[in-house]
């Protein structure tokens, strides 16, 4: 009798000592089988706000556990769309953060100018608005013919977005404050045709504009850059991520090519900091050296 | 991981309750804080400065992956939500949670998630209702939370919702609440 209280004893003890928390489990396993079944990635993502957005999805879904939602997940191709729609942060902004795009108009299009041609890629573009705000300064400092703009996000829904390039017209008051902030140089509104509750892009934006759908975690390079812009993208990743992809970017520069980060984001912990130099420190803007 | 992590969330009149905070710290205070102070998303970095002014700890706006390290008094950046990995910081634009982004609530439930027992919560002055799930999230793993005293807050709503929606182990003025800290650490 004893024995058996010690052993159930020992056993709490070690349980609440050595055992990782049954929720990590679980989290695990259900990357595991999605990207084994799928191919969607998700492994070395931050664990904190991934569990952070499983959670809306469990509630949303009305299971219990991660166990439950694995099951519906693998066994429902419907649900897996739901998943990756739910899974990434998809939040993005015309002109988002003005003070970036005032700095690369002072010290990267001055850069550009001397290049017959110019290849550009948005890494992680979500529904679009980084890239059309790019094409808006492109175009008034004369340089939109001279781009090819590469557009790429792992999840496809928010890609067809940004290709029809038509967002809310409600959202048009706070793009226009962004963009004049920004440097903008004509009005706004000249940019877009409203209809309805929409506000449509002009068709001449997206003229030198290619959407298509690229992993960073499972994808290769495909093209040799001028600028790469991946903003808002990494924080998402833990460092081993980080790592792949900063390899991934500075194979994909060419000599003295530019990259930008996201305002919270640095360098800091990518294994080729130092081929790089900082064009705007506080704007997260560098330059690869060799 | 053996440190425990002391979580503040202040809101409206947040700035002057974490200076009066901070003041009260012992200088040689080893517990990391991290902190969110709603503030617009333009404002500058005049906000480190200024706290910085009342501490002789190490005031930094967190950036992505930065570690959690002892003699640090950390700073959620504006229109960010800050969140706790096992030893290191991560952000996130996820929605803004009660038009709040920081959030006090995903700060106090992701350092629940990872510092457990070991988390200590801080709800300050506030017109909100932020930070009360947070707090919730502190108890349901066994951590402490500690509300300033409704009374002596500027705007008394986001203590008395805290108070409200969990046991809270200690309602104190902003000098209690920091004794209280140096006799923890
Ligand atoms: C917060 S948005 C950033 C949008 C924009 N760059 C900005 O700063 O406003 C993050 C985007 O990264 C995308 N993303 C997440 N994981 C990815 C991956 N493995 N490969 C490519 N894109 C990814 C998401 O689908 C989402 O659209």
């Amino acid at each position: 009798m004893l024995e058996i209280k010690l052993c159930c004893y020992l056993m709490s003890v070690v349980m609440s000592v050595s055992q990782p928390n049954l929720e990590d489990i679980e989290l695990q396993l259900l990357l595991e089988g999605i990207y084994q079944y799928y191919g969607f990635d998700f492994r070395n993502y931050a664990v904190s706000s991934l569990k952070r957005r499983i959670r809306k999805i469990l509630h949303a879904e009305e299971l219990a556990t991660i166990s439950e939602l694995q099951a519906r997940i693998l066994h429902d191709p419907d649900c897996l769309k739901r998943f990756l729609l739910g899974i990434t942060v998809n939040v993005t902004s015309m002109f988002r953060d003005p003070s970036f795009f005032l700095a690369f108009r002072q010290k990267v299009i001055p850069l550009l100018r001397t290049y017959p041609y110019i290849r550009i890629w948005h890494a992680g573009c979500s529904e679009g608005q980084e890239v059309y705000s790019m094409a808006i300064l492109l175009q008034e400092e004369g340089l939109y013919n001279r781009c090819r703009i590469y557009a790429t996000d792992a999840n496809e829904i928010v890609l067809q977005k940004a290709k029809s390039g038509i967002y809310p017209l409600g959202l048009m008051q706070q793009y226009t404050q962004l963009y004049l902030q920004a440097g903008g140089k004509q009005s706004f509104s000249e940019y877009y045709t409203a209809a309805y509750d929409s506000a449509i892009f002009r068709t001449t934006l997206r003229e030198n504009i290619v959407f298509s759908q690229h992993n960073l975690a499972t994808d290769r390079s495909f093209n040799e850059f001028n600028i790469i812009l991946c903003r808002n993208v990494l924080i998402y990743f833990d460092s081993v991520l980080q790592q792949r992809v900063h390899q991934l970017f500075h194979e994909s520069l060419c000599t003295f090519g530019i990259l930008a980060l996201g305002r919270q984001e640095s360098l800091r912990l990518s294994p080729f900091a130092n081929r790089y130099e900082d064009l705007d420190k506080r704007e997260k803007i560098y330059r690869r050296l060799d | 991981m053996e440190s425990r992590l002391v979580v503040v969330g202040a809101s409206l009149g947040g700035m002057a309750a974490l200076k009066v905070l901070l003041q009260e710290l012992a200088p040689a205070f080893t517990f990391p804080i991290a902190i969110v102070q709603h503030r617009h998303k333009d404002s500058a970095n005049q906000i480190i400065e200024f706290l910085q002014r009342s501490t002789s700890l190490i005031v930094k706006e967190v950036e992505d992956k930065d570690q959690i390290a002892s003699g640090y008094v950390y700073l959620a950046p504006a229109d960010y939500h800050l969140l706790i990995e096992a030893d290191h910081f991560a952000l996130s634009t996820d929605d803004p949670v009660f038009y709040a982004r920081p959030s006090i609530d995903v700060l106090f439930e992701s350092a629940a998630d990872v510092y457990r027992e070991r988390t200590i919560g801080i709800i300050l002055t506030g017109a909100n209702q932020d930070g009360a799930a947070g707090a919730a999230a502190v108890k349901a793993c066994g951590g402490v939370v500690m509300v300033q005293d409704p009374a002596t807050a500027q705007s008394p709503v986001m203590p008395e919702a805290a108070i409200a929606r969990t046991s809270v182990d200690e309602i104190l003025s902003l000098p209690e609440i920091a004794a209280r800290l140096n006799r923890l650490c």
